[in-house]
């Protein structure tokens, strides 16, 4: 079929069943703006600013298991997509990003809104494409979407320059790939497999150690099903959240810096670490050479590239999460084993459970943030998306909040993006209709992006953004207030708009909070509203994140919770 | 201990440009890089010298083989590869200085490939520690330029 360039891009957008853009226009995406008029299957988001495109899209893909996709024009649209294209990389996130170059006779010319968009973004894309010509089109879009959702997902850039959106073209739906050097291996070499799962049948004391990849595998089911076979305790990464439900009596909640203490002493004490879908990443392990010391560490990970990185694995299987925990549990079916040969460690970790549970002051002359987040967990039930932005927040919400379903906590682990929360609840919401959305916030991220509640507004998306307000950039301050000698340098942003009437003025539904006894009804308003709504949560100005592991410590080492407690004010 | 990494990857632009980015970003100092085309049409190899001593080689390589366009790396073993690189240089070689370069090129094998009044050109082939060797020789007459290959290197067939 001829047609031009810009109207094979849609067409090969909607054969591999993309549903929705997150963009913005501009100049050479023009062409590519007026083929979307006419398209069928298509639904387009209009943003307000480029980067709320590539967050929106990452959360689309995180809250479905689907490609995200985004479009942005050349020079600053496409670096305005920078920050979120490298937090998708850190996360492993499926990103496609559309961005229109220039003319390709003017490449390399400084011209008008020109910026080398593959260079720019080489070291944070899983792959990146310049199109060469308009022909090359429907393939380069097949092959990234290809590339982006297999193996271990990631962005992937694809930049049209605008003489390809406008060249003619006969149109073909391509049938294959032409990749020779990407193999991702799915399938675990069963050795290794049966080794492990000796070496899980004969531990005393294992514990299993869920990641991101768990979730983005679709592991979850396979994961419950080892961990009760061999009722074995699991903890979760901050991007392993949901992988395991956290009211199971084997859930250890999250492991690392403000994690569970039961989680960390369990794994330092542990005699076998099954890490699956996790990285060894610093805010997990705290300090390396003390991690897991007395444990033989099996490691399943689909990025060969991770095994052995920071710690090395004494049985290593590269492979896709899902695959080889289910082989895993098959093998470990097959080897004798008392039904009871963990009770000892079970109970031992029941009662760290117990001892450390997380705790705060609970006077209720003022309002305490972790309050907040036990009512957002009660009044949705335990089933809500939750987004959340970065900080003291994102932690507390880590916290108290008990996810129970993978692809339920939405949040920027590795890159830590401030202003990820607002357009990534945007993306949920909208690949998520089904369930009620929260973007948990603080005052500062949520202004970092707050132009996107016109986007949530326009488009009909009702989010509910919950800001726990305390007038400082909190987790920046928690530091300084214990490890800076209380020099808050910068951190008091207590000069801010006011968060309802703003919220009035998009459009939005604005309430402000400040006592705990009404912050259940402000929570039910607001998801009554069926319309996005902001509510402003005047908390406590000076809580603190505990417990806390300080950067490069033994995770056993925490301060603050009933480890170390802190004092009750 | 240096390795040599011949790798082979797709010919597409901007291949080069993220091997070299990524030896950048992940700390890894290259010391000779050689691309040409290969055996296959469509692919090129790159053979890769570093020196592994401070990063785990195994790192690079798997990184290396998660670029898309990079369809496969090996890690030559010094005992198992043939390995050589070219050298042209320039040297002084005025009156008596000429009969010795003209020596020094005979005894290393090397072609004189240019001459004029006051200079010659030799053209060297051989491993780097030889090519080294000849530069040594040669440095007291007045070595003026020097151009290298890099090393490229290829696995022994072992039968």
């Amino acid at each position: 079929m001829k047609m031009k360039g810009s109207e094979a891009i849609v067409a090969s957008l909607e054969a591999e069943g993309c549903e929705v853009l997150f963009g913005f226009p501009g100049g050479v995406v023009i062409p590519l703006y007026d083929a979307l008029l006419d398209a069928k299957h298509l639904r387009h988001i209009l943003v307000r600013h480029e980067q709320g495109a590539v967050h929106a899209a990452d959360g689309y893909a995180r809250a479905t298991g689907k490609v995200g996709v985004c479009v942005a024009t050349s020079g600053p649209g496409a670096t305005n997509l920078v920050t979120g294209i490298a937090t998708a990389y850190l996360d492993s996130v499926p990103v496609v990003a559309l961005t229109g170059q220039v003319r390709s006779d003017l490449i390399g010319t400084d011209a008008f809104q020109e910026a080398d968009t593959t260079g720019i973004t080489l070291p944070i894309v899983k792959h990146s494409y310049l199109v060469q010509k308009a022909t090359d089109l429907s393939q380069v879009i097949h092959e990234a979407f290809h590339i982006a959702s297999t193996g271990r997902p990631g962005p992937v850039v694809i930049d049209i320059p605008v003489t390809c959106s406008l060249d003619e073209l006969t149109y073909k739906r391509p049938t294959g790939f032409d990749l020779p050097g990407y193999k991702p291996t799915v399938r675990g070499h069963i050795k290794q497999i049966r080794a492990a799962a000796k070496a899980l049948a004969d531990a005393e004391r294992p514990v299993l150690y869920a990641g991101g990849g768990v979730i983005s595998s679709g592991a979850a089911a396979e994961l419950s099903e080892l961990a009760h076979l061999l009722k074995v305790p699991v903890a979760t990464t901050l991007m392993g959240l949901g992988s395991f439900p956290e009211r199971d009596p084997l859930s250890l909640g999250m492991l690392g810096m403000h994690g569970n203490v039961a989680a960390n002493y369990a794994v330092h004490e542990c005699d076998l670490l099954l890490a699956v879908g996790a990285r060894f990443d610093d805010r997990v392990t705290g300090k390396l050479s003390a991690f897991a010391s007395q444990a033989k560490v099996v490691h399943i990970d689909v990025d060969p590239a991770e095994i052995g990185k920071n710690v090395r694995p004494l049985i290593p299987i590269v492979g896709d999460a899902r695959h080889v925990l289910a082989s895993l549990t098959k093998e470990v079916a097959t080897l004798e084993r008392s039904a009871d040969a963990t009770a000892a460690w079970l109970a031992k970790c029941a009662a760290w459970e117990q001892h450390y549970a997380f705790d705060y002051d609970h006077d209720e002359s003022t309002l305490a943030p972790q309050f907040v987040i036990e009512e957002i967990d009660r009044v949705t039930a335990s089933d809500a998306v939750v987004v959340t932005d970065v900080g003291q927040h994102q932690m507390w919400a880590t916290q108290y909040y008990h996810y129970q379903w993978p692809r339920q906590f939405i949040s920027s682990g590795g890159l830590g993006t401030m202003g990820f929360g607002l357009p990534a609840a945007i993306g949920a919401k909208i690949g998520r209709p089904d369930k009620t959305v929260i973007d948990i916030s603080g005052d500062g991220g949520f202004q970092m992006t707050m132009q996107e509640l016109m986007t949530a507004v326009c488009h009909d998306v009702p989010i509910v953004v919950a800001i726990l307000n305390n007038g400082y950039l909190g987790m920046v301050r928690q530091w300084q207030d214990l490890f800076w000698n209380k020099r808050y340098s910068c951190t008091c942003i207590a000069a801010q708009p006011d968060f309802a009437k703003l919220a009035d003025a998009f459009g939005a539904l604005g309430l402000t909070v400040s006592a705990p006894g009404d912050v259940e009804e402000a929570l039910r308003t607001a998801i009554a509203a069926q319309r996005p709504a902001v509510i402003d949560f005047k908390v406590r100005p000076e809580e603190n994140v505990f417990p806390m592991v300080p950067a490069g410590r033994e995770i056993t080492e925490m301060i603050g919770g009933k480890s170390g407690r802190r004092k009750r004010s | 201990m240096k390795h040599t990494l011949a790798v082979l990857v797709e010919d597409k632009p901007g291949v080069l440009t993220r091997i070299a980015g990524l030896f950048a970003r992940r700390g890894f100092n290259i010391d000779s890089l050689a691309v040409g085309e290969s055996e296959a049409p469509g692919l090129s190899r790159i053979t890769i010298t570093i020196d592994g001593a401070e990063h785990p080689i195994d790192q690079v390589t798997k990184q290396l083989n998660k670029l898309i366009n990079v369809v496969k790396v090996r890690d030559l073993q010094p005992s198992d590869t043939v390995s050589a690189e070219l050298m042209l240089i320039k040297t002084r070689a005025e009156g008596p200085k000429r009969a010795e370069v003209m020596q020094v090129a005979e005894i290393f094998k090397a072609k004189i490939v240019d001459v004029d009044r006051r200079t010659m050109t030799l053209r060297a082939v051989g491993t780097p520690e030889r090519l080294e060797a000849l530069r040594e020789v040669l440095k007291p007459l007045g070595v003026l330029e020097v151009v290298r290959t890099g090393t490229v290197a290829i696995g022994r067939e072992k039968s």
